[in-house]
């Protein structure tokens, strides 16, 4: 397969995976601010300013928005062309990957995507935004999910394949870490206790952002608290947004293109996902919260990034020659 | 409203349907009927529901206007242009029996020039051709087979007889609208076209990709075929895509592309993986910036001497352009003799070269009632189509025809001839040609039909898209004309 097209699947996988990942937060997040508005009367600021901390466009909304208000922190990550995080520029660089390797992908995949693009880029999505945000954001995602179940039915699953899963597991893994991390940024309105009502509400927002809602109380006997909410979402080996189970199917993919033994590594992106990967295997939600929540989680993305160049530089080198 | 043709007016100009008493034409009648049938409401549905798949597939061109580029559909009109069998049959004939006198035309120039020292075409009109490439003089390409696609404009006039406009020798594009307009026809018109029976023209890429590998360097059973493009940003992106996924093969940009050792290599995966066969969708100047053009980013350095090495196979092969120059062209017929012995089937339109002084006096004397085309111009640029043509215009070819006459040919005024079309609610005639799509491999192949383009603003006689142009469907029928009812 030719390097150029093994980049653009990766990072047309990615894209994708990073504009559902902003989807869902958003609508969680208008979830939590409906309940908790009226009851204790946090600003917006409160409210959103984890969001764009989570995202890592603080700086960039900041130079472009005056205030904070809810409305602005949407359409910033939703629709500005500016932003290149925002969901309208994410599927606007996934089509555009798409586009150079139309040959490769499936009819059917580009079609998807394709629509999606002309939707978000029509008056009816502002329209149906308007409306309601919350319909607005569930559609996307479901759009985002038809894409998915339209590469596994229609694309042979060979290298090309491989690459968007590679891409898809690794943004996602990259995704769910910060979703958790947003607790983090979340500060309990004053008189509220940890493991009090609000924080666990906090806590439930969370794993309905990555629809773990249903998957964890299947588990947990109805109790929801920081610490088993992360130890699912971080160590659980078969729910199909955990930290683990992502970076076991990376690692898969890593080594579907390679064709090398799992219990080895042959590249360098083999070798740093296989540490990640046992690392996720052996180690406890003790030792995760013994280390800090946040600075797991933080470095568990630098170790997302470092795999992601690694793979890039082992299969694409020749993109970056010259 | 009914979608009937009560209202049409077939004009002074040969109708594809109509006949000139206003009768229908036999092998339209089904059509006629079906059309008649339907609301102008009923039209619109099906002609939005043609136009949404093309928009939903990226069948598109950008238009760029401010900062970002909007991208449009080309036309697309719902009413199928019909040839009947025999009609087909003499099209058929006639450009192959052009093709073949086109390649061996080229196997000629660049080697021994028999036809220039036998007097029938002058060493300078060879010679001063823009598209001449003297790199080629002597270099065998394989199985001597130089246009591998060729698109071949053919018209219409007055009396219904069919007419080479000219031959598109280097990069013809097109093809996938011809394929996608009949997916839009089947999808939108499927009873209609169970009832003709019309020759499939699904096979193309196949044949393409059968006439590609054909020409492999040293006869490689198993050649790596590529698709070059300029790029997602060139306007027919979407077809170098379209054809590469129909024929199951690699789509490459220049930077895809190594040369080592004369050979040429694609970067992939796994290593450096060598190509043979080459569907290049770039111009030759700028496939090369070692040979052609220094600034070309499009190209693969070092691709040419890989090719005149005989290690990769380009179609078409470089230096075709010399073939679909106009003042070339106004020697094939002379050339199909010269070669083959024979009489063309396809007649030429008549043409004046300015090059030729008693041509040059009766084109500066008729300019305003000519067509004056610059010789190496294609896509309906350098065109001055004499009687639309304002004062300053007409003065401004006639400056550059004595500036440089070998650059310019004049041709009268061709009443293109008609079909009915669907244009804001009625039914109108728009002038129309049909561009047939050869393949030279083993054998020379045609899909039945070809693209019919049309000349979508009322009156206007410049079919070509990047001139506002649209397309409909071609229908060859194989017997005669649909099942009688």
């Amino acid at each position: 397969m030719l390097s150029r097209v093994a980049d653009a699947c990766f990072w047309l996988s990615r894209y994708i995976e990073r504009a559902e990942a902003n989807a869902r937060i958003l609508d969680v997040n208008i979830q939590l601010l409906l309940d908790f508005e009226d009851q204790h009367g946090g600003t917006a600021a409160n409210h959103w300013q984890p969001i764009l901390a989570t995202l890592e466009d603080q700086e960039l909304f900041n130079e472009t928005h005056p205030d904070l208000s809810g409305d602005n922190v949407m359409s910033f990550v939703t629709f500005e062309k500016k932003n290149p995080h925002s969901i309208l520029s994410c599927v606007s660089i996934a089509r555009e990957n798409a586009r150079t390797v139309r040959e490769q992908i499936s009819s059917e995949m580009w079609e998807q995507i394709n629509r999606l693009y002309l939707y978000l880029h029509s008056p009816s999505a502002r329209a149906t935004f308007a409306e309601s945000p919350i319909d607005f954001y569930r559609s996307l995602v479901d759009s985002l999910h038809s894409f998915q179940g339209i590469t596994d039915a229609t694309m042979t699953h060979g290298e090309g394949w491989e690459f968007l899963q590679a891409g898809k597991f690794l943004e996602r893994a990259d995704s769910t870490s910060r979703v958790l991390d947003i607790k983090y940024h979340i500060l309990l309105p004053s008189g509220e206790r940890v493991g009090g009502n609000v924080d666990s509400t906090q806590w439930m927002a969370v794993l309905r952002s990555c629809s773990a809602m249903e998957a964890f109380l299947k588990i947990s006997h109805g109790r929801v608290s920081g610490w088993q909410v992360a130890e699912f979402l971080i160590l659980h080996d078969s729910f199909p947004r955990s930290l683990r189970f992502c970076v076991d199917h990376l690692d898969l993919a890593l080594h579907n293109i390679s064709g090398s033994e799992r219990t080895h590594f042959s590249n360098e992106a083999e070798r740093l996902c296989g540490v990640l990967r046992s690392n996720l295997d052996y180690t406890t939600i003790e030792a995760v919260f013994r280390t800090g929540l946040h600075q797991y989680l933080d470095q568990t993305q630098l170790r997302l990034t470092e795999i992601s160049g690694a793979l890039v530089k082992t299969f694409c080198t020749w993109m970056h020659e010259d | 409203m009914q979608g009937s043709f009560d209202q049409y007016e077939s004009g002074h100009f040969f109708d594809e349907m109509f006949a000139g008493n206003g009768q229908v034409r036999p092998h339209y009648e089904l059509l006629r009927r079906r059309f008649c049938e339907m609301t102008t409401a009923e039209i619109d549905r099906k002609r939005v529901l043609a136009e949404k798949s093309y928009l939903n597939q990226g069948i598109t061109f950008t238009v760029y206007s401010g900062d970002e580029g909007t991208e449009r559909i080309m036309p697309f009109d719902l009413i199928p242009r019909i040839i009947p069998a025999d009609e087909w049959e003499m099209i058929e004939r006639g450009l192959v029996q052009r093709l073949s006198a086109l390649n061996l035309f080229l196997h000629d120039i660049y080697h021994g020039q028999r036809i220039v020292k036998e007097g029938i075409i002058p060493e300078e009109i060879i010679r001063s051709a823009k598209h001449f490439r003297p790199e080629l003089v002597g270099l065998d390409v394989p199985h001597g087979i130089y246009i591998h696609i060729c698109g071949t404009d053919l018209i219409r006039g007055a009396d219904g007889t069919y007419m080479v406009l000219e031959d598109n020798g280097r990069c013809p594009s097109g093809v996938s609208y011809l394929l996608e307009n009949r997916q839009a026809m089947k999808r939108v018109f499927p009873k209609l076209f169970n009832r003709y029976s019309v020759r499939p023209v699904d096979r193309y890429p196949q044949e393409l990709l059968a006439a590609l590998r054909h020409v492999a360097p040293h006869g490689n059973p198993d050649p790596t075929v590529v698709v070059l493009t300029p790029g997602i940003y060139n306007s027919a992106y979407f077809e170098h895509s379209f054809l590469a996924r129909a024929m199951g093969i690699e789509i490459v940009v220049g930077p895809d592309l190594v040369v080592e050792n004369s050979r040429v290599f694609m970067k992939t995966t796994k290593g450096l993986k060598q190509v043979d066969v080459i569907y290049r969708r770039i111009d030759d100047d700028f496939l090369d910036p070692t040979v052609f053009r220094k600034d070309s980013v499009l190209g693969v350095p070092g691709i040419v001497g890989a090719y005149r090495a005989g290690n990769v196979n380009l179609a078409n092969a470089l230096g075709t352009g010399v073939a679909d120059d106009k003042v070339t062209y106004y020697y094939v017929p002379a050339m199909i003799k010269f070669y083959l012995g024979e009489d063309p089937i396809l007649p030429n339109v008549e043409t004046f070269l300015s090059a030729v002084e008693n041509d040059r006096k009766y084109i500066l004397e008729n300019l305003e009632n000519l067509v004056v085309k610059a010789a190496n111009e294609s896509g309906g640029y350098g065109m001055m189509i004499g009687p639309h043509a304002s004062r300053e215009e007409i003065e401004k070819f006639r400056a550059a025809i004595i500036a440089d006459p070998r650059g310019y040919v004049a041709q009268p005024v061709i009443s293109l001839s008609r079909s009915p079309c669907y244009c804001d609610g009625s039914i109108e005639g728009r002038h129309i040609d049909l561009r047939p799509y050869i393949l030279a491999g083993k054998t020379t192949t045609i899909i039945p039909g070809g693209l019919t383009r049309v000349a979508m603003r009322k009156g206007s006689l410049v079919v070509n898209s990047s001139q506002g142009g649209g397309s409909k469907d071609t229908w060859v029928l194989d017997g005669e004309g649909g099942e009688p009812c």
